[in-house]
């Protein structure tokens, strides 16, 4: 039509910045309230061209946050949380540790919807995170504490060199409490993070760096960000023959790239 | 320095629902009228547009429209004994914030409470006895208004929202189809009920084999498009999946945005001002008379807005917390029993029942916020409670709002969290599983109760609220009894097993359970028993008025936004006819 191919992928991204080194994570204008300046609206509804608030998806490719001893220990850890094998992908190959890193280098990260101010005493399970610690912090702590008592406990070893049945025994012991960590680390509530967080990544949409090739999805049956099932509401019990699709498409579409 | 501005004749507190709707009450009157907002404007194409609307990372679990508590939270304990801590980050409740708040990110689950729900001390006393309603330290009352006196207000909310539904009793006719338990309606519901994907069907049919009442939820996600009588004009719902806990990218969901703002915004004589908190409701010396109130807005900058009538419209803890700030009534004290603000603070007593098959595809993303098939007969006084040791009840709801995988995917009983025997399980059952929903109610307790925390203070420095609750044996014993009831249904669905979800206390801020909170500024028929008259205006400082749930002295067994919206039709009635022609007490103490 002599128009302009539109590339999806910037058309999407086009109300977010997109930082410089790295890419790292586009900022969100508008996230939670104080967001922005205040204003005084009257006499009609307001509207800006070119204001969609888009979202903030993951770029770059490489760590920014994670160190490289931190991502085998990490990588370890999800592997085991998620394992791959003929049912579905592990979550390794899901682009979780990629999918983490993003998130702890940006808004997530610094605790953007924590509230972390201080006395910071010891809660009640039923009071919930208790931390002075935000994400970030709360897992470069963790990855360090877990290091030493792996070390201590395995005859010096690294996480990420533990065999499948004592990598599960540490993150079950993780998951109780039963195993203490130091560096002011609470062992069962970074394993209550990790397991959420490992989870969002493995079924998030791809824009934001995991669930790669939507292979998840594809798992479990999740058609994923599709609109409109209206003519499907009736059809009891038929499956539904539509493969998944996410912000960016879907990999049989063409991306063109610049 | 504080700037002082040009008088109006009402300043609005927060403008989500109850703003809304008041502020179009007022406008209409041909009052001027200020909104103060301390969240951002927000509208559907910006904000949560269909091509990016279906974002669980980032709706749910990075919490993109709700109360961000880095800036401001409360802090939380189960009893006095113990120490209160923040609340550092959401959990069992998701907090609005921004212009249509609560009302964005809504289920758009629209109901009436029971006649007898508003009477819940003396319909239970005359019916059980005087311990019923005494037991367990219980603090339950009589609202002060009746769903007679309500109902041209529920009708007139279901209109503006264009709510999709049967009625079940119409003008005190039972009608075949809907809620046979619910008070009479003046009329039927704008549009018809939403079609049934399969489970809420399956779960309806077995319902009706044990002889149940099953009939579709009421639901301001729209079955057909719809023009309201201010002129917004609503589509027909895809069934998208994602509305609870998201924004609706096709004018579908019923919300301040898509009902009221259009016509609002649209008035001269109406102005919203966006991010800008109120601090401080100013008072004369006496107390007795608000002159304004104290905003500050993100730049910093500190603002007096006088006004003839301050109305409290923001959420519950917010207007709770406000009246305590600024010295309005008196704080209620546990060990006394004295005083009435923050007192007989409630809750939803939540629980569930997956059910799991092998041989049927339920396709759970297939759903929308009130898409279900309910069970009335269980809630409130809608059965007999001889012997059973509660009070209250719940609908029980066959419900499918979506199958967001990170949040919804329900594996057996047994199953570890993570590792291989998870991933099978997942992979196995999310086509296949769906949760049946137990909504219950939740007394007023002697020791549950809202006031100002004496450590912990938000960015202004001001004291955060501090929430005391936990569940009472009421509460637990009618929630077992009712996941009882519930399992009966799922278990004649014939699945290959279920999974019962109990409620246990005590009450964690962990799990997400509803947010639905209730009272610290509840009415009633005099100044000994509440904060506000039956017309929401507050006793002791006539010139303000306190609305929303804060209102309720107890929490019934359904959502609350249909009852919120009624008492605030019910206020703005009053203030029109009685108030503006005579300010002063509505109802004299």
């Amino acid at each position: 039509m002599g128009k302009p191919t539109v590339d999806r992928r910037h058309f999407l991204l086009g109300g977010a910045v997109v930082g410089a080194a790295g890419g790292v994570i586009a900022a969100t204008l508008r996230d939670g309230e104080l967001g922005g300046p205040p204003q005084t609206l009257s006499g009609s509804v307001p509207w800006a061209e070119g204001a969609a608030d888009s979202p903030p998806g993951a770029s770059g490719s490489g760590y920014v946050f994670f160190t490289a001893a931190e991502v085998a220990v990490i990588t370890a850890m999800v592997d085991r949380l998620i394992p791959h094998d003929p049912v579905g992908p592990g979550a390794v190959e899901a682009g979780v540790p990629f999918f983490l890193d993003r998130q702890l280098a940006g808004p997530f990260g610094q605790g953007q919807h924590y509230f972390l101010g201080g006395p910071w005493p010891k809660g009640t399970p039923q009071q919930g995170y208790q931390s002075r610690f935000s994400p970030a912090q709360l897992y470069r702590a963790a990855i360090s504490a877990v290091e030493t008592y792996v070390s201590v406990n395995f005859n010096g070893a690294s996480f990420g060199h533990l065999g499948e049945a004592d990598r599960d025994k540490v993150l079950k012991g993780m998951e109780s409490g039963d195993v203490t960590l130091g560096g002011g680390v609470d062992s069962k509530m970074f394993f209550a993070m990790l397991l959420q967080n490992t989870k969002e990544g493995y079924f998030a949409d791809p824009i934001y760096g995991g669930n790669k090739d939507m292979g998840a999805w594809k798992m479990i049956g999740f058609p994923g960000a599709h609109y409109d099932y209206k003519e499907w509401v009736g059809r009891h019990g038929e499956r539904v023959p539509i493969g998944p699709v996410g912000f960016k498409g879907r990999p049989g579409w063409t991306e063109r790239r610049s | 320095m504080t700037t002082t501005l040009k008088p109006v004749d009402a300043v609005l507190v927060g403008f989500g629902w109850t703003g809304a709707i008041m502020g179009q009450q007022l406008c209409d009157e041909g009052l001027s009228v200020v909104a103060l907002e301390r969240g951002p404007w927000r509208d559907t194409a910006t904000d949560f547009a269909t091509t990016f609307a279906q974002d669980e990372l980032r709706y749910m679990w990075r919490h993109h429209l709700f109360q961000n508590v880095s800036y401001d939270t409360l802090t939380i304990r189960n009893n006095t004994a113990q120490e209160a801590l923040p609340m550092r980050h959401l959990g069992s409740f998701l907090l609005g914030t921004g212009v249509g708040s609560g009302g964005v990110h809504w289920n758009g689950q629209i109901w009436r409470f029971l006649p007898s729900d508003f009477q819940t001390r003396s319909h239970n006393q005359q019916r059980y006895g005087s311990k019923a309603v005494s037991d367990y330290d219980l603090t339950v009352q009589d609202w002060g208004v009746t769903y007679d006196e309500l109902e041209p207000h529920y009708d007139t909310f279901d209109k503006i929202c264009g709510t999709s539904g049967k009625a079940g009793n119409l003008r005190g006719q039972i009608q075949p189809g809907g809620n046979p338990f619910e008070g009479a309606r003046s009329s039927e519901y704008p549009t018809p009920p939403m079609a049934q994907t399969y489970a809420p069907t399956l779960f309806g049919e077995a319902a009706a084999r044990l002889g149940r009442r099953p009939f579709p939820h009421p639901t301001g996600n729209l079955s057909e498009p719809y023009v309201n009588p201010l002129g917004a004009q609503m589509g027909a719902c895809t069934y998208c999946g994602f509305c609870e806990k998201f924004g609706c990218g096709n004018y579908s969901k019923a919300s301040p945005q898509t009902t009221i703002l259009p016509y609002l915004m649209a008035k001269p004589n109406f102005t919203l001002r966006t991010e800008c908190e109120v601090l401080k409701v100013e008072l004369t010396p006496d107390r007795k008379r608000a002159t304004g109130v104290t905003y500050v807005n993100s730049a910093g900058e500190e603002f007096f807005q006088p006004a003839e009538m301050v109305i409290l419209s923001a959420y519950v803890l917010q207007n709770v917390r406000l009246m305590l700030l600024s010295g309005i009534g008196q704080p209620y004290d546990p060990a006394t029993g004295q005083g009435q603000v923050g007192r007989n603070y409630a809750y939803q007593t939540m629980s569930s029942v997956n059910v799991f098959f092998d041989d049927k595809i339920l396709n759970p993303f297939i759903g929308a916020g009130a898409l279900a098939t309910v069970i009335d007969d269980y809630n409130g006084d809608n059965f007999d409670h001889s012997g059973l040791g509660f009070i209250g009840g719940a609908y029980i709801a066959g419900m499918v709002t979506g199958g967001r995988p990170i949040e919804m995917i329900y594996t057996p009983q047994g199953t570890p969290a993570w590792g291989l025997e998870w991933k099978h399980a997942a992979a196995k059952n999310y086509l296949k599983s769906f949760s049946i929903s137990v909504h219950g109610s939740c007394m007023s307790h002697r020791g549950n109760y809202l006031d100002l925390d004496p450590t912990y203070r938000d960015i202004h420095g001001r004291p955060m609220l501090r929430m005391t609750f936990d569940f009472t044996d009421n509460e637990l014993k009618m929630s077992n009894y009712l996941t009882d009831r519930a399992a009966e249904v799922a278990r004649a669905m014939n699945p290959r097993e279920i999974k019962l979800n109990r409620r246990a206390g005590p009450w964690s801020v962990t799990p997400y359970q509803t947010t639905h909170n209730t009272g610290g500024a509840i009415m009633g028929d005099n100044p000994k028993n509440s904060v506000v008259n039956k017309y929401l205006q507050v006793w002791d400082v006539p010139n303000v008025f306190s609305l929303g749930a804060g209102a309720f002295p107890q929490n019934a067994g359904y959502n609350p936004t249909g009852t919120v919206a009624a008492l605030t039709y019910h206020a703005a009635a009053a203030i029109k006819a009685q108030y503006l022609k005579a300010p002063g007490p509505l109802v004299q103490a």
